[in-house]
Protein backbone atom coordinates (compact mmCIF):
# COMPACT_ATOMS: atom_id res chain seq x y z
CA UNK A 1 0.00 0.00 0.00
CA UNK A 2 0.97 3.61 0.23
CA UNK A 3 0.61 6.40 -2.29
CA UNK A 4 -3.17 6.14 -2.49
CA UNK A 5 -4.15 9.58 -3.72
CA UNK A 6 -7.44 11.21 -4.70
CA UNK A 7 -6.43 11.95 -8.31
CA UNK A 8 -8.28 15.08 -9.41
CA UNK A 9 -10.47 15.03 -6.31
CA UNK A 10 -9.21 18.38 -5.08
CA UNK A 11 -8.38 21.62 -6.81
CA UNK A 12 -6.61 24.93 -6.50
CA UNK A 13 -9.67 27.20 -6.48
CA UNK A 14 -7.92 30.47 -5.69
CA UNK A 15 -4.42 31.86 -6.02
CA UNK A 16 -2.54 35.10 -5.66
CA UNK A 17 0.88 36.63 -5.36
CA UNK A 18 1.57 39.95 -3.71
CA UNK A 19 4.50 42.31 -3.28
CA UNK A 20 6.96 40.48 -5.52
CA UNK A 21 10.16 42.51 -5.71
CA UNK A 22 10.53 45.24 -3.12
CA UNK A 23 7.93 46.22 -0.52
CA UNK A 24 9.81 48.41 1.95
CA UNK A 25 8.08 48.97 5.24
CA UNK A 26 5.91 45.86 5.13
CA UNK A 27 6.32 42.96 7.53
CA UNK A 28 6.38 39.38 6.29
CA UNK A 29 3.07 38.84 8.06
CA UNK A 30 1.43 41.74 6.22
CA UNK A 31 2.65 40.60 2.81
CA UNK A 32 1.44 37.07 3.47
CA UNK A 33 -1.93 38.19 4.79
CA UNK A 34 -2.55 40.29 1.69
CA UNK A 35 -1.71 37.36 -0.60
CA UNK A 36 -4.04 35.15 1.43
CA UNK A 37 -6.94 37.62 1.25
CA UNK A 38 -6.43 38.01 -2.50
CA UNK A 39 -6.38 34.24 -3.01
CA UNK A 40 -9.60 33.76 -1.05
CA UNK A 41 -11.24 36.52 -3.09
CA UNK A 42 -9.86 35.05 -6.32
CA UNK A 43 -11.66 31.80 -5.51
CA UNK A 44 -14.92 33.64 -4.90
CA UNK A 45 -14.87 32.51 -1.28
CA UNK A 46 -14.84 34.41 1.99
CA UNK A 47 -12.36 34.25 4.82
CA UNK A 48 -14.70 32.50 7.30
CA UNK A 49 -14.98 29.61 4.85
CA UNK A 50 -11.27 28.77 5.35
CA UNK A 51 -11.07 25.95 7.89
CA UNK A 52 -7.48 24.74 7.51
CA UNK A 53 -4.20 26.63 7.44
CA UNK A 54 -0.90 25.47 5.99
CA UNK A 55 2.04 27.84 6.34
CA UNK A 56 5.81 27.88 6.85
CA UNK A 57 7.30 31.32 7.38
CA UNK A 58 11.08 31.80 7.37
CA UNK A 59 11.25 34.09 10.36
CA UNK A 60 8.50 32.80 12.67
CA UNK A 61 8.81 29.41 14.31
CA UNK A 62 5.12 29.50 15.35
CA UNK A 63 3.81 30.99 12.10
CA UNK A 64 0.86 28.61 12.01
CA UNK A 65 -0.36 30.15 15.23
CA UNK A 66 0.56 33.77 14.62
CA UNK A 67 -0.86 33.82 11.09
CA UNK A 68 -4.16 32.26 12.21
CA UNK A 69 -4.35 34.91 14.91
CA UNK A 70 -3.54 37.73 12.48
CA UNK A 71 -6.26 36.73 9.99
CA UNK A 72 -8.70 35.77 12.74
CA UNK A 73 -8.88 32.14 11.68
CA UNK A 74 -9.64 29.29 14.04
CA UNK A 75 -8.61 26.39 11.79
CA UNK A 76 -9.75 22.82 12.31
CA UNK A 77 -6.21 21.93 11.35
CA UNK A 78 -2.99 23.96 11.30
CA UNK A 79 0.20 22.77 9.64
CA UNK A 80 3.56 24.53 10.01
CA UNK A 81 5.96 21.93 8.68
CA UNK A 82 9.69 22.54 8.36
CA UNK A 83 10.86 20.85 5.20
CA UNK A 84 12.19 24.07 3.68
CA UNK A 85 11.17 25.37 0.28
CA UNK A 86 9.41 22.13 -0.60
CA UNK A 87 7.02 22.60 2.36
CA UNK A 88 4.24 23.97 0.17
CA UNK A 89 4.12 20.97 -2.15
CA UNK A 90 3.89 18.80 0.98
CA UNK A 91 1.10 21.06 2.21
CA UNK A 92 -0.80 20.35 -1.01
CA UNK A 93 -0.43 16.59 -0.48
CA UNK A 94 -1.76 16.80 3.07
CA UNK A 95 -4.54 19.25 2.20
CA UNK A 96 -5.69 17.06 -0.70
CA UNK A 97 -5.93 14.01 1.54
CA UNK A 98 -7.77 15.91 4.28
CA UNK A 99 -10.17 17.56 1.84
CA UNK A 100 -10.91 14.27 0.12
CA UNK A 101 -11.52 12.59 3.47
CA UNK A 102 -13.92 15.33 4.48
CA UNK A 103 -11.81 16.30 7.49
CA UNK A 104 -11.56 19.88 6.19
CA UNK A 105 -13.48 21.83 3.54
CA UNK A 106 -11.24 24.73 2.52
CA UNK A 107 -7.47 24.89 2.87
CA UNK A 108 -5.39 28.07 2.77
CA UNK A 109 -1.71 27.60 1.94
CA UNK A 110 0.34 30.77 2.33
CA UNK A 111 3.87 32.11 2.43
CA UNK A 112 5.58 35.48 2.40
CA UNK A 113 8.76 37.27 3.30
CA UNK A 114 10.14 40.80 3.36
CA UNK A 115 13.69 39.53 3.25
CA UNK A 116 14.93 41.96 0.61
CA UNK A 117 13.65 45.11 2.32
CA UNK A 118 14.53 43.71 5.72
CA UNK A 119 18.28 43.71 5.22
CA UNK A 120 18.67 41.71 2.03
CA UNK A 121 19.91 38.62 3.77
CA UNK A 122 18.39 35.18 3.72
CA UNK A 123 15.96 35.42 6.64
CA UNK A 124 16.64 31.97 7.94
CA UNK A 125 17.77 30.72 11.30
CA UNK A 126 18.87 27.46 9.76
CA UNK A 127 22.57 26.68 9.62
CA UNK A 128 24.94 23.79 9.07
CA UNK A 129 24.89 20.98 11.61
CA UNK A 130 27.66 20.58 14.19
CA UNK A 131 29.63 18.17 11.99
CA UNK A 132 29.79 20.51 9.00
CA UNK A 133 29.83 23.93 10.66
CA UNK A 134 33.54 23.90 11.73
CA UNK A 135 34.51 23.92 8.03
CA UNK A 136 32.42 27.04 7.36
CA UNK A 137 30.46 26.05 4.26
CA UNK A 138 28.30 28.98 3.16
CA UNK A 139 24.79 27.93 4.08
CA UNK A 140 23.16 26.77 1.94
CA UNK A 141 25.27 27.83 -1.07
CA UNK A 142 28.39 25.68 -0.62
CA UNK A 143 26.29 22.50 -0.40
CA UNK A 144 24.94 23.23 -3.89
CA UNK A 145 28.48 24.04 -5.03
CA UNK A 146 29.64 20.60 -3.86
CA UNK A 147 26.87 18.98 -5.91
CA UNK A 148 27.69 21.16 -8.92
CA UNK A 149 31.41 20.33 -8.80
CA UNK A 150 30.70 16.61 -8.69
CA UNK A 151 28.15 16.85 -11.53
CA UNK A 152 30.75 18.63 -13.66
CA UNK A 153 33.36 15.99 -12.78
CA UNK A 154 31.15 12.99 -13.53
CA UNK A 155 29.16 14.20 -16.51
CA UNK A 156 31.18 16.97 -18.12
CA UNK A 157 28.65 19.63 -17.25
CA UNK A 158 30.14 23.07 -17.90
CA UNK A 159 29.77 26.59 -16.57
CA UNK A 160 28.21 27.41 -19.95
CA UNK A 161 25.52 24.83 -19.19
CA UNK A 162 24.88 26.43 -15.80
CA UNK A 163 24.69 29.80 -17.53
CA UNK A 164 22.09 28.44 -19.96
CA UNK A 165 19.77 27.95 -16.98
CA UNK A 166 20.24 31.54 -15.84
CA UNK A 167 19.85 32.89 -19.39
CA UNK A 168 16.64 30.93 -19.94
CA UNK A 169 15.20 32.20 -16.68
CA UNK A 170 16.04 35.77 -17.64
CA UNK A 171 14.49 35.37 -21.08
CA UNK A 172 11.19 34.30 -19.48
CA UNK A 173 11.42 37.07 -16.88
CA UNK A 174 11.94 39.73 -19.50
CA UNK A 175 8.35 39.29 -20.69
CA UNK A 176 6.79 38.83 -17.24
CA UNK A 177 5.71 42.16 -15.70
CA UNK A 178 5.81 40.58 -12.23
CA UNK A 179 9.44 39.45 -12.50
CA UNK A 180 11.96 41.39 -10.43
CA UNK A 181 15.15 40.88 -12.47
CA UNK A 182 14.71 41.99 -16.04
CA UNK A 183 17.06 43.30 -18.69
CA UNK A 184 19.83 41.94 -20.83
CA UNK A 185 21.98 39.10 -19.51
CA UNK A 186 24.68 37.52 -21.64
CA UNK A 187 26.72 34.35 -21.47
CA UNK A 188 29.77 36.54 -20.90
CA UNK A 189 28.01 38.23 -17.94
CA UNK A 190 27.50 34.81 -16.38
CA UNK A 191 30.99 33.48 -17.06
CA UNK A 192 32.69 36.62 -15.73
CA UNK A 193 30.47 36.93 -12.66
CA UNK A 194 32.05 36.98 -9.21
CA UNK A 195 32.76 33.48 -7.95
CA UNK A 196 31.23 32.89 -4.51
CA UNK A 197 31.88 29.22 -3.74
CA UNK A 198 33.35 27.42 -6.73
CA UNK A 199 31.90 26.59 -9.20
CA UNK A 200 28.90 28.76 -8.21
CA UNK A 201 29.05 32.44 -9.13
CA UNK A 202 26.57 35.15 -8.22
CA UNK A 203 24.80 34.52 -11.55
CA UNK A 204 24.12 30.93 -10.51
CA UNK A 205 22.25 32.11 -7.41
CA UNK A 206 18.59 32.93 -6.97
CA UNK A 207 17.38 36.42 -6.21
CA UNK A 208 16.75 37.90 -2.80
CA UNK A 209 13.35 39.59 -3.06
CA UNK A 210 10.26 40.35 -1.05
CA UNK A 211 7.03 38.63 -1.98
CA UNK A 212 4.10 36.56 -0.84
CA UNK A 213 1.94 33.84 -2.33
CA UNK A 214 -1.21 31.99 -1.35
CA UNK A 215 -3.51 29.34 -2.76
CA UNK A 216 -6.93 28.09 -1.67
CA UNK A 217 -7.84 24.42 -2.12
CA UNK A 218 -11.28 22.81 -2.10
CA UNK A 219 -12.72 19.57 -3.37
CA UNK A 220 -13.03 19.69 -7.16
CA UNK A 221 -16.81 19.29 -7.00
CA UNK A 222 -16.97 22.58 -5.12
CA UNK A 223 -14.30 24.32 -7.18
CA UNK A 224 -16.42 23.79 -10.30
CA UNK A 225 -19.03 26.15 -8.82
CA UNK A 226 -16.49 28.81 -7.86
CA UNK A 227 -15.03 31.74 -9.72
CA UNK A 228 -12.16 30.37 -11.78
CA UNK A 229 -11.23 27.54 -14.12
CA UNK A 230 -10.59 24.39 -12.12
CA UNK A 231 -6.94 23.45 -11.61
CA UNK A 232 -7.07 19.98 -10.16
CA UNK A 233 -4.39 18.22 -8.17
CA UNK A 234 -3.58 15.00 -10.02
CA UNK A 235 -0.73 13.86 -7.80
CA UNK A 236 1.51 15.08 -4.98
CA UNK A 237 4.43 13.33 -3.31
CA UNK A 238 7.30 14.29 -1.02
CA UNK A 239 10.56 12.51 -0.28
CA UNK A 240 13.35 13.25 2.19
CA UNK A 241 16.70 11.54 1.76
CA UNK A 242 19.09 13.53 3.97
CA UNK A 243 19.66 16.83 5.69
CA UNK A 244 23.38 17.55 5.28
CA UNK A 245 24.80 17.23 1.78
CA UNK A 246 27.64 15.24 3.38
CA UNK A 247 25.12 12.45 4.00
CA UNK A 248 24.03 12.19 0.36
CA UNK A 249 25.04 8.80 -1.07
CA UNK A 250 25.37 10.51 -4.46
CA UNK A 251 25.21 14.31 -4.58
CA UNK A 252 24.14 14.19 -8.23
CA UNK A 253 20.91 12.27 -7.53
CA UNK A 254 18.18 13.84 -5.41
CA UNK A 255 14.97 12.57 -3.87
CA UNK A 256 13.18 14.29 -6.77
CA UNK A 257 13.72 10.96 -8.53
CA UNK A 258 11.39 9.45 -5.93
CA UNK A 259 8.89 12.27 -5.39
CA UNK A 260 8.53 12.91 -9.12
CA UNK A 261 8.00 9.27 -10.04
CA UNK A 262 5.44 8.83 -7.28
CA UNK A 263 3.55 12.03 -8.08
CA UNK A 264 3.45 11.18 -11.78
CA UNK A 265 2.26 7.63 -11.03
CA UNK A 266 -0.58 9.04 -8.92
CA UNK A 267 -1.43 11.42 -11.75
CA UNK A 268 -1.22 8.71 -14.40
CA UNK A 269 1.21 10.73 -16.50
CA UNK A 270 4.75 10.34 -17.78
CA UNK A 271 7.25 13.18 -18.37
CA UNK A 272 6.29 13.62 -22.02
CA UNK A 273 2.70 14.40 -20.97
CA UNK A 274 3.88 17.44 -19.00
CA UNK A 275 3.56 20.65 -20.98
CA UNK A 276 5.55 22.84 -18.60
CA UNK A 277 7.64 22.30 -15.47
CA UNK A 278 8.16 24.82 -12.71
CA UNK A 279 11.30 23.72 -10.87
CA UNK A 280 12.65 25.26 -7.69
CA UNK A 281 15.82 26.93 -9.00
CA UNK A 282 17.63 28.16 -5.91
CA UNK A 283 20.82 27.66 -7.92
CA UNK A 284 21.39 26.82 -11.57
CA UNK A 285 22.37 23.23 -10.72
CA UNK A 286 18.89 22.66 -9.27
CA UNK A 287 17.21 22.96 -12.64
CA UNK A 288 19.70 20.53 -14.18
CA UNK A 289 19.40 17.97 -11.38
CA UNK A 290 15.60 18.12 -11.31
CA UNK A 291 15.26 17.82 -15.10
CA UNK A 292 17.25 14.60 -14.80
CA UNK A 293 15.67 13.27 -11.62
CA UNK A 294 12.12 13.98 -12.81
CA UNK A 295 12.81 12.07 -16.01
CA UNK A 296 12.83 14.86 -18.59
CA UNK A 297 16.32 13.82 -19.69
CA UNK A 298 18.74 11.03 -18.71
CA UNK A 299 21.00 11.38 -15.64
CA UNK A 300 24.06 13.39 -16.58
CA UNK A 301 22.46 14.94 -19.66
CA UNK A 302 20.87 17.91 -17.88
CA UNK A 303 23.62 20.33 -18.84
CA UNK A 304 23.42 19.49 -22.52
CA UNK A 305 19.59 19.52 -22.32
CA UNK A 306 19.47 23.10 -21.04
CA UNK A 307 22.21 24.24 -23.43
CA UNK A 308 20.12 22.95 -26.35
CA UNK A 309 17.54 25.63 -25.58
CA UNK A 310 14.92 23.08 -24.54
CA UNK A 311 13.77 24.95 -21.43
CA UNK A 312 13.88 28.50 -22.83
CA UNK A 313 11.13 30.37 -24.71
CA UNK A 314 10.39 28.37 -27.86
CA UNK A 315 11.91 25.18 -26.41
CA UNK A 316 10.36 21.73 -26.18
CA UNK A 317 9.86 21.86 -22.39
CA UNK A 318 9.20 25.39 -21.12
CA UNK A 319 10.67 25.58 -17.59
CA UNK A 320 10.13 28.33 -15.04
CA UNK A 321 8.02 30.39 -17.38
CA UNK A 322 7.74 33.22 -14.84
CA UNK A 323 11.53 33.62 -14.65
CA UNK A 324 11.90 31.31 -11.66
CA UNK A 325 13.81 31.96 -8.49
CA UNK A 326 16.74 33.13 -10.59
CA UNK A 327 14.96 36.06 -12.27
CA UNK A 328 11.33 36.36 -11.09
CA UNK A 329 11.44 36.22 -7.31
CA UNK A 330 12.93 34.36 -4.39
CA UNK A 331 11.66 35.56 -1.02
CA UNK A 332 13.51 32.97 1.06
CA UNK A 333 11.42 30.00 -0.02
CA UNK A 334 10.12 29.69 -3.58
CA UNK A 335 7.98 26.54 -3.58
CA UNK A 336 4.56 28.17 -3.57
CA UNK A 337 5.50 30.54 -6.41
CA UNK A 338 6.33 27.51 -8.59
CA UNK A 339 2.90 26.05 -7.79
CA UNK A 340 1.17 29.30 -8.70
CA UNK A 341 2.96 29.62 -12.03
CA UNK A 342 1.97 26.03 -12.91
CA UNK A 343 -1.64 26.77 -11.94
CA UNK A 344 -1.68 30.03 -13.90
CA UNK A 345 -0.46 28.17 -17.00
CA UNK A 346 -3.40 25.75 -16.67
CA UNK A 347 -5.86 28.57 -16.09
CA UNK A 348 -4.55 30.47 -19.08
CA UNK A 349 -3.53 33.43 -16.91
CA UNK A 350 0.27 33.29 -17.09
CA UNK A 351 2.26 36.29 -18.28
CA UNK A 352 4.09 33.99 -20.69
CA UNK A 353 1.05 31.90 -21.47
CA UNK A 354 1.71 28.67 -23.35
CA UNK A 355 -0.84 27.06 -25.66
CA UNK A 356 -2.76 23.96 -24.64
CA UNK A 357 -1.56 23.42 -21.09
CA UNK A 358 -3.40 20.41 -19.69
CA UNK A 359 -0.72 19.02 -17.38
CA UNK A 360 1.81 21.14 -15.48
CA UNK A 361 4.35 20.09 -12.87
CA UNK A 362 5.65 22.08 -9.90
CA UNK A 363 8.65 20.81 -8.00
CA UNK A 364 9.93 22.05 -4.65
CA UNK A 365 13.32 21.69 -3.02
CA UNK A 366 14.10 22.08 0.66
CA UNK A 367 17.27 22.30 2.70
CA UNK A 368 20.44 21.43 0.80
CA UNK A 369 18.90 19.30 -1.95
CA UNK A 370 17.51 17.37 1.03
CA UNK A 371 13.72 17.41 0.83
CA UNK A 372 11.98 17.11 -2.54
CA UNK A 373 8.28 17.37 -3.29
CA UNK A 374 6.43 17.25 -6.59
CA UNK A 375 2.90 18.27 -7.54
CA UNK A 376 1.17 17.46 -10.84
CA UNK A 377 -1.70 19.76 -11.77
CA UNK A 378 -4.28 19.23 -14.48
CA UNK A 379 -6.89 21.08 -16.51
CA UNK A 380 -10.55 19.96 -16.55
CA UNK A 381 -9.69 17.91 -19.64
CA UNK A 382 -7.52 15.61 -17.52
CA UNK A 383 -10.36 14.58 -15.20
CA UNK B 1 25.17 4.16 28.38
CA UNK B 2 27.31 7.09 27.29
CA UNK B 3 26.76 9.61 24.52
CA UNK B 4 28.15 8.38 21.18
CA UNK B 5 28.91 11.95 20.18
CA UNK B 6 30.80 12.53 23.46
CA UNK B 7 32.79 9.33 22.92
CA UNK B 8 33.69 10.40 19.40
CA UNK B 9 34.81 13.85 20.55
CA UNK B 10 36.86 12.40 23.43
CA UNK B 11 38.70 10.13 20.97
CA UNK B 12 39.30 13.01 18.57
CA UNK B 13 40.84 15.02 21.40
CA UNK B 14 43.33 12.12 21.74
CA UNK B 15 44.06 12.29 18.03
CA UNK B 16 41.98 9.24 17.09
CA UNK B 17 39.28 9.14 14.40
CA UNK B 18 36.52 6.73 15.40
CA UNK B 19 33.80 5.34 13.14
CA UNK B 20 30.97 2.92 13.78
CA UNK B 21 30.08 -0.26 11.92
CA UNK B 22 26.61 -1.81 11.62
CA UNK B 23 26.05 -5.59 11.68
CA UNK B 24 25.56 -5.54 7.90
CA UNK B 25 29.00 -3.97 7.45
CA UNK B 26 27.91 -0.44 6.69
CA UNK B 27 30.14 2.25 8.17
CA UNK B 28 28.33 5.07 9.94
CA UNK B 29 29.24 8.72 10.44
CA UNK B 30 28.28 10.97 12.23
CA UNK B 31 28.20 8.78 15.35
CA UNK B 32 24.76 7.52 16.33
CA UNK B 33 22.99 5.61 19.05
CA UNK B 34 21.90 2.95 16.59
CA UNK B 35 22.34 1.94 12.97
CA UNK B 36 20.36 4.21 10.64
CA UNK B 37 17.52 2.40 8.96
CA UNK B 38 17.61 -0.68 11.19
CA UNK B 39 18.15 0.48 14.77
CA UNK B 40 20.74 -2.26 15.28
CA UNK B 41 23.74 -2.03 17.62
CA UNK B 42 26.81 -0.23 16.29
CA UNK B 43 30.42 -1.12 17.05
CA UNK B 44 33.24 1.41 17.29
CA UNK B 45 36.48 1.02 15.41
CA UNK B 46 39.40 3.31 14.65
CA UNK B 47 39.65 4.56 11.08
CA UNK B 48 42.87 4.55 9.07
CA UNK B 49 42.33 8.22 8.28
CA UNK B 50 42.99 7.57 4.59
CA UNK B 51 40.43 8.85 2.13
CA UNK B 52 39.66 10.33 -1.27
CA UNK B 53 38.26 13.74 -2.17
CA UNK B 54 34.70 13.15 -3.46
CA UNK B 55 33.85 16.77 -4.23
CA UNK B 56 35.08 20.22 -3.23
CA UNK B 57 34.41 23.93 -3.29
CA UNK B 58 36.62 26.96 -2.73
CA UNK B 59 34.86 29.66 -0.75
CA UNK B 60 36.04 33.13 -1.76
CA UNK B 61 36.44 35.91 0.77
CA UNK B 62 37.11 39.60 0.51
CA UNK B 63 40.80 40.16 -0.19
CA UNK B 64 43.27 40.03 1.36
CA UNK B 65 41.66 37.00 3.04
CA UNK B 66 42.52 33.86 1.11
CA UNK B 67 39.87 31.46 -0.18
CA UNK B 68 39.42 28.29 1.83
CA UNK B 69 38.17 24.91 0.70
CA UNK B 70 35.27 22.75 1.84
CA UNK B 71 35.48 19.14 0.76
CA UNK B 72 33.53 15.93 1.11
CA UNK B 73 35.96 13.11 1.90
CA UNK B 74 35.23 9.44 1.29
CA UNK B 75 37.10 7.52 3.97
CA UNK B 76 38.57 4.21 2.84
CA UNK B 77 36.41 2.39 5.38
CA UNK B 78 33.24 3.70 3.68
CA UNK B 79 32.00 6.79 5.51
CA UNK B 80 31.71 10.25 3.96
CA UNK B 81 32.26 13.48 5.87
CA UNK B 82 32.78 17.19 5.37
CA UNK B 83 36.21 18.62 6.09
CA UNK B 84 39.00 20.84 4.75
CA UNK B 85 42.19 19.82 2.97
CA UNK B 86 45.25 21.72 4.16
CA UNK B 87 48.42 22.40 2.19
CA UNK B 88 46.71 22.69 -1.18
CA UNK B 89 45.72 25.45 -3.62
CA UNK B 90 42.85 25.76 -6.11
CA UNK B 91 45.35 24.54 -8.70
CA UNK B 92 46.35 21.39 -6.81
CA UNK B 93 43.23 20.24 -4.93
CA UNK B 94 41.16 17.93 -7.14
CA UNK B 95 38.38 15.39 -6.97
CA UNK B 96 39.97 11.97 -6.58
CA UNK B 97 43.00 13.25 -4.62
CA UNK B 98 44.18 10.88 -1.89
CA UNK B 99 44.24 12.45 1.56
CA UNK B 100 45.09 11.54 5.15
CA UNK B 101 43.41 12.75 8.32
CA UNK B 102 45.04 14.70 11.11
CA UNK B 103 43.67 16.43 14.18
CA UNK B 104 44.34 20.13 14.50
CA UNK B 105 44.38 21.27 18.12
CA UNK B 106 45.26 24.91 17.39
CA UNK B 107 41.81 26.47 17.54
CA UNK B 108 40.89 25.25 21.01
CA UNK B 109 38.48 22.51 20.02
CA UNK B 110 40.13 19.59 18.21
CA UNK B 111 39.31 19.71 14.50
CA UNK B 112 39.53 16.88 11.97
CA UNK B 113 41.40 18.00 8.86
CA UNK B 114 43.07 16.29 5.91
CA UNK B 115 46.29 16.67 3.94
CA UNK B 116 47.42 15.23 0.62
CA UNK B 117 49.15 11.89 0.82
CA UNK B 118 51.00 9.63 -1.62
CA UNK B 119 49.71 6.05 -1.46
Amino acid sequence: MGDTFPRGGTAIAGLATFGIGEMPGFTSMELTAQAALLAVRDAGLTLPEVDALFICQPDDFFSGLSFAEYLGLQPRYTDNNRTGGSAFMSHIAVAAMMLDAGYIDCALIAYGSNQRSNGGKLATRISSNQWDAPYAPLFPLTSYALATARHMHEFGTTREDLAAVALSARAWANTNPEAFAKGPLTLEDCLSARMVSTPISVRDCCLVTDGAAAIVMTRTTRARDLAKRVVSVLGAAAATWWNSIAQAPDVTVTAASESGARAMAMAGVVPKDIRTAQLYDAFTINTILFLEDLGFCPKGEGGRFVSSGAIAPGGSLPVNTNGGGLSCCHPGMYGLFAVIEAARQIRGEAANQLADVDVALAHGNGGTLSSQATVVLGSPATL
Amino acid sequence: MSSPEAQWRAALAEGRLLLQRAPDGRVVFPPRLAAPGTGEVLEWFEASGRGTVYTLSWVNRKPPAEPYNVALIDLDEGARLMSRVEGVTPATLAIGMRVDAFVDQAEGAPLLLFQPVED
